[in-house]
């Protein structure tokens, strides 16, 4: 994972403080503005790579920021951080231009695996591959054909497409609800353990009699497909 | 004093005192206009008495001159009830008559004339009469008249009777309101009186009735309905208040519990780690019932805002029922799903989805079958006539009709539940949801079993609004037979 340049604007001193330590411990560049509008100029012309908002900033809010940005035709990704966590906030953030909407309070590595799939969302949204491979297995998204050292693994569709998730994202931590969003597209929270057995069933297909596994499991965080004898 | 001036103060007496205005007015019009046409009937028959006397007396004239004309006249004047006579020479002098004198100049206005007169022998007073002044050929003047004291009389005689009346009509009128008004002070300071002692905080007070079933008690009745559900909304609140405090505080103080523990015992990094985990673990769980909370109050406000689109509720169901199918294979639960098709409504999307997953979470949580049985749950989407359910059965032990109303409530937890995983708000939520959809929710015996039924509005039921001008619609709260 490259190191990503992060802007933090966010009014509490504390939570701004956190957020820097732990991105910073996580490989990652952070700064930080305290208001909106010092916000918005450092956005407007500091390159980063992933902006993190938080709804509620003095002197300009959050929206309007992201509105701002997005009126100057900089794309920086943006999440969204509010404490308003409820189904119209997230539907009000992304309409503003958000990339991303994170309700308090967040667990961190959910944050960070989201901000770093932003920049890998930033960078190739364009051309995406039309194959995906880790290790020795390939996805084929046209043909929706999978194979793990050249042998055809059957999959059912919403297998194929939780997988092709995990591929397109290979190498990066993938939380449980973000594959309850992008692959079901339901955001509310599964009380139990859904997610979970899901991919347990697609570990029994992808890496059933095989060596090295390629889907793991990050403790407290969610999974990452990647290749282990890297 | 102070009570008097209260029901002067009255509705009820202000009304009285504009009715008995109304009835002085009326009552004045009425006698008002019976005297004037007594007045009109008089001066006429009084008019054509006088014509035919002086029709009579010109004919006398004519035959016999001013000689027999006087004698005629001082004929009738001996008559009792006699008319009032005067004939005068060219030059003014009297003749002969029973008049002494008449207003100046009254002579001299032939035709019909009102006019005071005297009497001969009493100069003193003054009456009224009623005359008509006839030229005779030869310049002698004739005066018939009659007196016209009967007429006012009969006026002194009305307006004595209007007087009167009005001033009975004055004092019954003001009596009647101050009495009217008195028996409904009566009542509404008894309402006003039960009222300050429910809002002194006793809501077991109900407005006493008087049983007339008059206006006064139906609203005493509605009143008391209002207290009923007030009551009712107050120990619904006392008990989720103590339910959240049982609920909240039993994690919170687990996590207290936890810190102190590692803080006293924990000697590797590990086990430090491990308490952290544990109490992340915990803080979790709370984060995720003030959610829980939080989405439902806001749903039960009708205030969610939350987009609403057309949709499928076919599709979410399949979807959602999809999404659970591994973990109910995994606990050996026979999962299955059917659906109608083409559910088309007017919602939101990710609501109905989270209710359906409440619905399923719940069955594949509690409703198990018993002891070593394969518990079977069935997941499905209906269509009934103008609406949709959504349909979860399970085998389980299923819930007694006494606890049914009960388990929608937040935070219930039936016995035997307490010991698993969950919050107690999955129900609530998807109860909320569907009342914010115009929908309700059921909870029904699947014998055996639990099958609780998500009912919600199809979008052809809803022709008339077109989804961007669509407004949820908060269902009144039926009362859950309990």
């Amino acid at each position: 994972m490259q190191a990503m340049r992060i802007l933090i604007i966010e009014d509490d001193p504390e939570a701004a403080a956190y957020l820097i330590k732990a991105f910073r411990e996580a490989g990652h560049l952070a700064d930080h503005a305290a208001d909106g509008l010092e916000g918005y100029a450092l956005a407007r012309d500091g390159g980063y790579d992933a902006l993190i908002v938080d709804r509620m900033l003095p002197k300009l809010d959050g929206l309007s920021l992201i509105g701002g940005l997005r009126e100057q035709k900089i794309d920086t990704p943006v999440l969204i951080l509010s404490a308003l966590g409820q189904v119209d906030d997230r539907v009000k953030g992304l309409r503003a231009g958000g990339d991303d909407y994170l309700g308090k309070p967040y667990a961190f590595s959910e944050l960070l695996a989201r901000v770093e799939v932003l920049q890998r969302r930033k960078g190739g949204a364009a051309s995406e591959p039309t194959l995906y491979r880790v290790g020795g297995l390939e996805l084929d998204r046209l043909s929706h054909k999978l194979t793990r050292n050249g042998r055809e693994i059957l999959m059912q569709p919403r297998e194929f497409r939780l997988l092709e998730y995990l591929m397109k994202h290979a190498g990066q931590v993938v939380t449980r609800t973000m594959l309850l969003e992008n692959v079901w597209d339901y955001h509310f929270d599964p009380q139990t353990n859904v997610i979970d057995v899901h991919i347990s069933r697609l570990r029994s297909k992808i890496d059933k009699g095989f060596h090295s596994p390629l889907l793991h499991t990050v403790r407290g965080a969610g999974y990452m497909i990647r290749d282990g004898a890297r | 004093m102070m009570a008097l001036g209260k029901l002067f103060r009255t509705t009820a007496f202000k009304l009285s005192l504009a009715y008995l205005l109304v009835f002085a007015i009326g009552a004045g019009l009425v006698i008002g206009r019976v005297a004037w046409n007594v007045k009109g009937l008089i001066d006429e028959q009084i008019g054509k008495t006088i014509e035919a006397e002086i029709n009579g007396l010109s004919e006398q004239y004519n035959q016999g001159g001013i000689r027999r004309l006087v004698f005629v006249i001082e004929q009738r004047i001996r008559q009792p009830g006699a008319s009032l006579y005067l004939v005068t020479s060219f030059a003014g002098q009297t003749i002969t008559g029973n008049i002494a004198d008449v207003q100046p100049g009254a002579l001299d206005r032939p035709g019909l004339t009102e006019t005071d007169y005297r009497r001969p022998g009493d100069s003193a007073a003054e009456h009224r009469a009623l005359a008509r002044i006839f030229v005779l050929p030869g310049g002698f003047r004739l005066l018939v008249g009659r007196d016209l004291g009967d007429r006012e009389t009969l006026r002194n005689v009305m307006s004595r009777a209007l007087f009167t009346s009005l001033a009975w009509l004055v004092l019954i009128g003001t009596l009647g309101g101050l009495f009217v008004a008195r028996r409904v002070l009566h009542r509404v300071d008894a309402i006003s009186e039960s009222a300050g002692r429910i809002m002194k905080g006793d809501l077991t007070q109900r407005i006493p009735l008087t049983g007339s079933n008059d206006e006064l008690d139906r609203l005493a009745v509605n009143l008391n309905a209002m207290l009923e559900r007030i009551a009712e909304l107050m120990a619904g609140l006392k008990e989720v208040s103590d339910n959240i405090a049982h609920d909240l505080k039993t994690p919170l103080t687990r996590l207290r519990n936890g810190a102190e523990q590692a803080l006293r015992s924990a000697q590797s990094p590990d086990e430090y780690r491990a308490a952290l985990e544990q109490m992340i673990d915990e803080s979790d769980g709370l984060i995720r019932i003030f959610n829980a909370l939080l989405m439902i109050a806001r749903l039960e406000a009708g205030q969610s805002g939350a987009d609403m689109a057309a949709f499928d509720l076919a599709d979410v169901t399949r979807d959602v029922g999809e999404l659970y199918e591994p973990l109910a294979e995994e606990q050996g639960v026979a999962l299955s799903i059917e659906t109608d098709t083409d559910l088309q409504m007017i919602g939101n999307r990710e609501l109905i989805g989270q209710a359906a997953a409440n619905l399923i979470d719940n069955a594949l949580k509690y409703g198990l079958g018993e002891g070593s049985a394969p518990g079977a749950v069935r997941v499905a989407a209906r269509r009934m006539g103008g609406r949709a359910e959504i349909i979860v059965s399970d085998r389980g032990p299923g819930i007694l009709p006494a606890d049914r109303g009960r388990v929608l409530d937040r935070f219930v937890r039936l016995e035997g539940a307490r010991s698993r995983p969950g919050s107690g708000l999955g129900l609530s939520m998807a109860l909320a949801i569907a009342r914010l959809h115009g929908g309700d929710m059921r909870i029904e015996d699947n014998e055996p079993g639990l099958r609780v039924v998500l009912s919600l509005p199809l979008r052809e039921a809803r022709v008339a609004q077109t989804p961007d001008t669509f407004a949820p619609v908060i269902a009144p709260v039926p009362r859950v037979a309990s």
